[in-house]
């Protein structure tokens, strides 16, 4: 149950938008039934593309006290959904159907001693908690890692707002971060807060898992849409009912198979559950498992997929890539 | 000008301590309790740290109180095995090797003290133990005592009506602490930002059969007159120690020798479980003969009589509520005590956002003239 709630759905007017950066948007939207905002809440959009309906979850970066406007930041990736696109058009006051703040990464309040870790625009997730520890006088780093400066959001603001407790990682400046050195500086008590791209969060539940820190002071939110690899094109076949459908790189595999009229079962739709899982019989490429459902023994077996999140990219580059699956 | 109608049934505030248990009802056995609407899961770890999560796992929302404790810490859900640590995070899953990162239950600060573990249900950021209100006589050397818990299905705010007017002891108790001069004596009203206090004092009286008792627990035999004093605190939102006793009539208790007397502080804090029922925890603490324990156990059992009383009045007084929907509360001039109490909760709901200044909260409405 967490502090999720089951949505309600309300309209929500759009009355600001800004660009940060070349690739993000701020949106400010003014809620029909304004609620608090916890940090580490999102909500999601309802919004239509190519005639379809379809829901997009963005975390709430910051918000009113008594949460009726609240502020989102969308990220125009090159693997988009297409969500980013009808987000990024949105003007003022335009009306969305969005649904109240939703709580899947809560923070807790009461830890000795707190790292909190964004990559890129997973800052979205992690400026609120940022506030709130330093409302608190809780004791917390703040390390935000990007590409370059100009990609990174909310820069200027967070080291005004955290001074010496932020900690910038720029990859075009030679100040990548270090992974292993900064989860072996860290004690038995330390809870670490994380939002960011697939790869960072696999490299640090890898060091976590080789300090044996607590597993559950590792606390980290993904909506399954980063990967190993580019996403591109590829091919799924399902030889007992016959099915062969292409996957492009604005779509997910589930959302393909389900197009093509598949039967297919899900809960979460962003690789947490395990309920999308799908054997695979045959496949030419290699998994790019986007899901946080699956161990690292698991993912390296090659045997299963979360069809919700992850794909199969071409490797070596050039060859097509295609799996071959069980119907479930 | 807000509504001047009185709320037969008020809100309860969040951001509030309220008492989840007695310290000894915790233990390595889950005790399931709802507090302020909240179904909880209330147990220790193996080091003693009293813990509260909330009542329903995370997967299908199955009960943890019907689960088990597991190690130094954990607790099990009952149905599928799913084990939460003491801060609500999920440290095992069946039949995975990961386990889901939005797995949590709310885990909800507590703290010990006075006998009892307190528990914060609001917003954590304002949790701050120093809010607890003082009930210092539970724990103090110089003062000794014992108390119970009445599950009382009311509002917890008629047994806060209840105690802050205590004219009704004549009625409700008219054979161990009620007497004709609580009606006849003045009483004084005074109040701050979290605090009520009402004073009254009946002087040169014959002490009723509960104060006999205690008067001669100390004075052997006494078969005087006495000068008899009930000092009510009340501490939002729902505890009211009440400094009660008698002394020899004239012998000063009023300018504040009370050397000649016999002193109890009555320790009262009401938890709401819902709309129309409470926990009342309570106790009787003295502060002579000190090492009787028969004593300690007479007041216990014969407060646990007069509160029985209480408890038979609140639920009928309920029970008539609920039957009569279209009938409102009237106020009378010795509700003074108790409609200061609810202003004061009236405000800390307004500041939770909980209730508008405007009246805007359906069938429940605020009390009195704009502040």
């Amino acid at each position: 149950m967490a502090a999720t709630h089951a949505a309600v759905w309300q309209s929500a007017r759009v009355v600001e938008t800004d660009e940060l950066t070349g690739d993000i948007r701020r949106i400010v939207l003014e809620m029909s039934k304004p609620a608090k905002v916890e940090p580490g809440a999102h909500l999601d959009v309802r919004i239509d593309i190519h005639g379809a309906t379809d829901r997009r979850s963005y975390s709430i970066v910051d918000a009113t006290p008594d949460g009726s406007r609240v502020a989102l930041s969308v990220y125009r990736s090159p693997a988009s959904r297409g969500g980013a696109a009808v987000m990024h058009a949105l003007r003022r006051d335009e009306v969305v159907q969005v649904t109240q703040p939703l709580l899947d990464f809560p923070l807790r309040v009461g830890a000795p001693a707190y790292v909190l870790l964004a990559g890129g625009i997973g800052i979205t997730a992690i400026a609120g908690m940022g506030r709130l520890l330093k409302s608190i006088g809780a004791d917390y780093r703040l390390i935000y890692a990007g590409r370059s400066r100009s990609a990174m959001a909310y820069l200027d603001a967070l080291t005004a707002e955290h001074g010496d407790r932020l900690e910038v990682h720029v990859g075009d400046e030679g100040t990548s971060l270090q992974v292993s050195r900064l989860v072996d500086g860290l004690d038995e008590a330390t809870e670490l807060y994380m939002c960011g791209p697939i790869r960072l969060m696999d490299a640090v539940r890898r060091a976590w898992m080789e300090r044996e820190l607590s597993m559950p002071n590792l606390r980290f939110e993904t909506f399954g849409n980063s990967g190993w690899f580019a996403a591109g094109t590829f091919t799924v076949q399902i030889p007992t009912i016959g099915l062969e459908v292409v996957v492009r790189p604005g779509e997910t595999m589930l959302e393909a198979l389900e197009a093509a009229g598949a039967d297919m079962m899900y809960d979460c739709r962003k690789g947490e559950c395990g309920l999308c899982e799908v054997r695979v019989l045959h496949l030419e490429g290699a998994i790019d498992h986007r899901d946080v459902f699956y161990s690292e023994r698991q993912k390296d077996a090659k045997s299963k997929i979360c069809c919700c999140v992850s794909r199969v990219a071409e490797v070596p580059a050039g060859q097509a890539a295609r799996v071959v699956i069980e119907a479930t | 000008m807000k509504d001047s109608t009185v709320a037969k049934i008020l809100p309860y505030p969040l951001n509030a301590w309220y008492v989840a248990a007695w310290d000894h009802e915790v233990t390595r056995t889950i005790l399931a309790r709802t507090i302020a609407g909240r179904p909880l899961a209330i147990y220790r770890t193996e080091d003693g740290r009293p813990v509260a999560l909330a009542d329903a796992c995370w997967h299908r929302l199955a009960p943890l109180s019907l689960g088990k404790l597991i190690g130094k810490e954990e607790i099990q859900c009952p149905y599928h095995g799913i084990r939460y640590n003491a801060a609500g995070r999920c440290t095992s899953m069946p039949a995975q090797e990961t386990i889901n990162p939005s797995a949590t239950v709310p885990s909800f600060p507590l703290v010990e003290r006075y006998r009892y573990v307190w528990i914060w249900l609001g917003d954590p950021t304002l949790a701050d133990p120093d809010t607890i209100p003082d009930m210092h006589q539970m724990t103090d050397p110089d003062w000794t005592g014992d108390g119970l818990t009445i599950y009382a299905p009311c509002n917890y705010q008629l047994v806060l009506d209840n105690l802050m007017d205590l004219t009704h002891e004549e009625f409700v108790h008219g054979s161990s602490i009620g007497q004709k001069e609580l009606s006849d004596s003045d009483f004084v009203v005074t109040h701050d930002d979290t605090t009520v206090t009402v004073t009254r004092w009946m002087l040169d009286i014959e002490p009723p059969p509960f104060w006999r008792k205690n008067m001669r627990d100390k004075f052997p035999g006494y078969e005087g007159r006495v000068d008899r004093w009930q000092i009510i605190h009340y501490e939002a939102p729902s505890t009211i120690c009440i400094d009660v006793g008698v002394a020899k009539a004239g012998t000063g208790a009023p300018e504040g020798d009370r050397s000649q007397g016999v002193n109890g502080y009555v320790m009262n804090t009401i938890s709401p479980e819902t709309d129309t029922t409470c926990h009342y925890f309570w106790s009787f603490q003295r502060n002579y003969r000190l090492e009787s324990q028969l004593i300690t156990t007479q007041l216990r059992d014969g407060v646990h009589g007069v509160f029985g009383e209480d408890e038979a009045m609140l639920k009928a007084q309920q029970r008539a509520i609920d039957a009569n929907p279209d009938y409102e509360f009237y106020s009378l001039n010795i509700d003074a005590g108790g409609m200061w109490v609810r202003r004061l909760i009236s405000r800390m709901l307004e500041a939770e956002g909980r209730v508008s200044a405007a009246g805007e909260m359906g069938p429940v409405r605020t009390v009195g003239s704009p502040i």
